[in-house]
């Protein structure tokens, strides 16, 4: 592991011990995992922290893990030092059946559109959001198309089925 | 004001003091599909509410079950005004996934490309915020060297706008002797056209009024809003991926950085400006790089990977190992390694990012494209709150607002 990844994960681990854990790196990346509750103490530690200092959100969006039970929903933040050029990435987890994470806007006003683009997608609710609404769908939808269980295509076609792209076959449930 | 209006207020309630406009999702001002509702008091803004998404085609949602090479012409679709930017991005994270090493030359050809599609993109924005301001002449003269780069394109990929230019691990053919001749004509016959677009310009009395102190940001504010490109940089902040994380060999290439202090429209047509001086110069030092490649680094034009590179059409008829690719390739039968990465290029809007996860599937499990526009069109009230109407026009045109990339 590179060092300056290696001294983050020891700031982050001092600070938090448990409730951050499967600390990776990929392509020099970090990468970890959080307790949901805690994110917004996460990227607070990370901007203000004097050798951290992680002041640019670069991205964040959702992701969906079906068989991933209790833990379906993950909201995943990119974090960007941009005078050291230092990058992380770290994921909370949320249940699908209480989809709420605390939001970031107040660290980052970035996070507003893209939070609201994750609700839009996934549903996921940004607790004390300023303005929680669809962004690029119509607010009348009642589902979250970015969901697995939502097919892209026509779903008589055979020919996209999930088999066809390597993976198992997923049962779907109809969109009611 | 003839007539008195004769509604009857509920008791209690107050008079509305202020009016709505809406500037868009059609209107001519906002060069592209999106919506501003802005509360006016006389002229002066009150706030604005921007809605995007008029024209949102789900990329990701179809990403997730495309192959990687059907994602390059989702990509172009993005920033149509540079679809070669996006696409070349795109090939560029597929690389880092695959850890694919491209030749010297690929990565020459593609900065080539890159810096032309950065050219044209910055010309048709510094050029409307002409014609926002009342200056059409500067749009309808560069709009003719936007041609010579389109035909610069349409002669190495065959299109003009929606490029899928490149393959991954480099380009689908050569660039013949016409492209490079093209490329010179370009080089030599620009320089003078765009120094006059900014004699036209730069020191224009009415111009200038119209544009300083339109839509100012500070370092700090931009950067918590997440800007990046040459509307960061007209902030004051040198952050350019470029240089900070350079790709496809950009280290080597020898070019400043302009920044501004006030971050207003007028820095930001500044520091664009300057951009297409850096990227002709950029150009210039590629051909040379390229002249003085020796021997098989010479002819290269993509690197070996036979998993996701297409062979040659005449061995697909001819040997049994080509026509197997073949048919695996286009029907997208490989399995991608299992990851996550981030890659980011400096396109022409700022940070252009593919966040793509791959489960060891043959299309990406998720696929997440940061687009700059995207993220700093929130700020938009910020900028323009206490102007005038006539400043949120030149706001919207200086900060580049793509709808292709807003929406994905």
């Amino acid at each position: 592991m590179l060092e300056h990844n290696q001294h983050i994960q020891q700031k982050i681990s001092e600070k938090f011990g448990e409730a951050v854990y499967n600390f990776e790196e990929s392509y020099n990346t970090l990468h970890f995992e959080a307790d949901k509750d805690i994110n917004l103490k996460i990227l607070n530690f990370l901007k203000s922290e004097e050798s951290l200092q992680f002041n640019f959100l670069t991205d964040l969006c959702g992701i969906h893990y079906p068989d991933n039970k209790g833990k379906e929903l993950a909201v995943v933040y990119n974090l960007h030092n941009i005078a050291k050029n230092i990058r992380i990435r770290f994921k909370v987890y949320t249940d699908i059946t209480l989809p709420e994470v605390y939001t970031a806007t107040s660290i980052y006003a970035t996070a507003n559109w893209l939070e609201r683009e994750t609700f839009d997608f996934y549903g996921i609710i940004f607790v004390g959001h300023p303005n929680l609404k669809r962004i690029m769908n119509v607010e009348e939808m009642d589902y979250f198309p970015l969901r697995k269980e939502y097919p892209l295509e026509d779903q008589s076609r055979t020919d996209k089925d999930d088999e066809m792209f390597g993976r198992q076959i997923m049962q779907r449930p109809m969109i009611n | 004001m003839s007539q008195p209006h004769h509604i009857i207020l509920p008791e209690g309630s107050i008079e509305k003091t202020t009016t709505t406009l809406n500037l868009g999702p059609t209107h001519p001002a906002t060069h592209g599909v999106f919506q501003n509702i802005l509360e006016l008091d006389g002229e002066r803004i009150v706030s604005a509410e921007q809605t995007v998404g008029y024209i949102h085609r789900a990329f990701e949602k179809i990403a997730e079950h495309r192959n990687l090479y059907q994602i390059t012409t989702l990509t172009d679709r993005l920033n149509y005004c540079s679809g070669p930017l996006n696409n070349m991005g795109w090939h560029l994270t597929c690389e880092k996934l695959l850890q694919v090493q491209t030749p010297k030359r690929v990565d020459y050809l593609r900065i080539i490309i890159m810096e032309l599609a950065r050219i044209s993109d910055h010309l048709i924005c510094n050029s409307i915020v002409g014609v926002d301001s009342g200056a059409f002449t500067g749009f309808l003269y560069v709009m003719q060297y936007r041609e010579l780069i389109y035909e610069i394109y349409d002669e190495i990929c065959g299109s003009r706008i929606t490029t899928n230019i490149g393959r991954i691990g480099g380009f689908e053919r050569d660039f013949n002797d016409i492209a490079f001749t093209k490329i010179q004509k370009f080089l030599d016959e620009y320089p003078a056209v765009l120094q006059e677009f900014e004699n036209l310009f730069t020191r224009n009395r009415i111009f200038v009024d119209r544009l300083v102190g339109a839509g100012p940001i500070s370092a700090e504010r931009a950067l918590n809003y997440g800007f990046t490109g040459p509307n960061l940089r007209a902030a004051g902040v040198d952050y350019d991926v470029r240089v900070v994380s350079p790709y496809s060999s950009y280290e080597e290439f020898d070019f400043t950085v302009p920044i501004g202090s006030t971050g207003d429209c007028y820095d930001r047509f500044l520091v664009r400006n300057q951009e297409m001086w850096q990227s002709l110069s950029i150009i210039k030092q590629a051909m040379n790089k390229l002249a003085d490649l020796k021997g098989k680094d010479a002819t290269m034009f993509h690197a070996d990977v036979p998993e996701y590179y297409l062979p040659e059409k005449q061995d697909v008829y001819t040997k049994m190992e080509q026509m197997i690719w073949h048919f695996k390739i286009i029907y997208g039968e490989i399995n991608m390694p299992k990851g996550e990465v981030y890659h980011s290029i400096e396109a022409a809007n700022g940070e252009l990012g593919y966040y793509l996860i791959s489960d060891g599937g043959r299309s990406p499990y998720r696929l997440h494209f940061r687009r700059p526009c995207f993220i700093y069109y929130q700020a938009f009230e910020e900028l323009v709150k206490g102007g005038l109407l006539s400043d949120a026009v030149i706001v919207m045109s200086s900060l580049n607002l793509i709808a292709g990339e807003m929406d994905a």
